[in-house]
């Protein structure tokens, strides 16, 4: 008999609205809400032994905090796999859904499910971690979300094979997976191309990458005493490449002392990017990173300071997830040394 | 770039903040007003990605 534990927000455990949203996790014996349709398509082979019931916001306000609690109250039921949700189009629910799924994951050793709305914004921060199940935007959907939830968890839990997302109804996780094929690679694309001519159903091999919104940074209220620095996607580095910085499919950056430099030397640097004609930046490099003019507004006031290094990467060919990472590792640093504001040049 | 908000259109791929065109003062001028223009894209209040020139 699989164990199963439910965790629902104060809304689907029937507590309360927005006016129970700080309700700290609580641990109810058996199924509640959509725990019973849970129960019902488990049928003899799995009890939903216990539903955790916790409020949205006090979740959201401190995810590692309420986590460990909830590890607290799920640890002595010895769950074989905790279910979460699901949870629509419900943002800071479907967070804690995904939450739930990777803390049980990582700390108790069992496998987590959940289901949302494409949209719902636990999808890119848990999708990775966790089988999400593709649901509707709103609670008309839970028949259908909770029998795929459980489609998955009975084959996580029988360590079964889990078929790919479009077979199975849940978001892909970025993993590829090799298969043998009895049709090569242009054979197929040219039935995907007469398919999509045709106005028929096809299914990519390889997704678009999705690319994230940003939220944009508030603006600068005193730029004279801001500290600006420079990060180019060009490839500048000093010459020898002392980081080794790759001309194509970057996984690295580089931070490269300015102090007191007035002006890009051009005989200082070279370009490792081989996506651009880079005649004119090694000619001068401040046409790429302009030191130059910054010096120049600096002295005058314009600006409060040029940080004291620039930042450099190779933009061409390269993978979102990477440039990401490194992406937050340049911001983190930026952000630990006091700059307020960054001129980012790409050629 | 993508996630950039703030975005300026440069001169050329291969020679963003430059013009070899011009003699050298003159594409320093180039290159302050384009900087110039960056401070100007650092100090608006924007909700979401926006093309400032």
């Amino acid at each position: 008999m699989t164990r199963v534990v439910h965790y629902l927000n104060q809304f689907f455990g029937g507590i309360g609205g927005e006016d129970k949203a700080d309700l700290p996790p609580r641990l109810v014996e058996g199924a509640i809400g959509p725990g019973r349709a849970i129960q019902a398509a488990l049928g003899k082979g799995g009890e939903v032994v216990a539903t955790i019931i916790c409020g949205d916001n006090y979740f959201a306000e401190d995810i590692e905090g309420a986590s460990e609690e909830v590890k607290r109250l799920i640890a002595p039921y010895q769950p074989d796999v905790l279910m979460a949700g699901p949870a629509f189009n419900a943002g800071r629910y479907g967070i804690a859904c995904g939450a739930v799924c990777k803390m049980v994951q990582d700390r108790l050793g069992i496998s987590g499910v959940t289901g949302m709305y494409q949209e719902n914004p636990g999808l890119d921060l848990y999708r990775k971690d966790v089988y999400i199940v593709q649901t509707s935007d709103s609670a008309r959907g839970m028949g259908e979300g909770i029998n795929k939830m459980v489609n998955i968890a009975r084959k996580l839990v029988g360590k079964e094979k889990i078929g790919n997302p479009s077979e199975e109804g849940y978001f892909h996780r970025g993993a590829l997976i090799n298969e043998i094929s009895d049709k090569t690679g242009a054979e197929r694309v040219v039935d995907m191309l007469m398919s999509k001519l045709r106005g028929e159903p096809f299914e990519t091999e390889v997704s678009r990458p999705a690319y994230d919104r940003v939220k944009p940074a508030r603006p600068i209220k005193e730029i004279g005493s801001a500290t600006i620095a420079l990060v180019t996607d060009g490839g500048l580095v000093p010459k020898g490449n002392p980081d080794r910085i790759e001309i194509r499919t970057a996984t690295r950056f580089g931070r490269y002392d300015i102090k007191n430099v007035q002006t890009l030397d051009p005989a200082d640097y070279e370009v490792a990017h081989e996506g651009y004609d880079s005649v004119f930046v090694r000619h001068d490099p401040n046409r790429l990173v302009p030191v130059d003019v910054l010096r120049d507004l600096e002295r005058e006031g314009r600006i409060g300071k040029l940080h004291d290094r620039f930042y450099s990467t190779t933009g061409v060919a390269n993978i979102v997830e990477v440039m990401r990472r490194l992406g937050e590792g340049i911001a983190g640093e930026l952000r630990a040394e006091g700059v307020s504001g960054v001129i980012l040049t790409s050629t | 770039m993508v996630g950039s908000n703030r975005i300026l259109p440069a001169h050329k791929i291969v020679n963003p903040l430059g013009n070899s065109d011009l003699p050298p003062p003159e594409e320093r001028k180039l290159r302050r007003s384009m900087v110039e223009k960056a401070l100007k894209a650092l100090q608006a209040a924007i909700d979401e990605q926006r093309i400032l020139c």
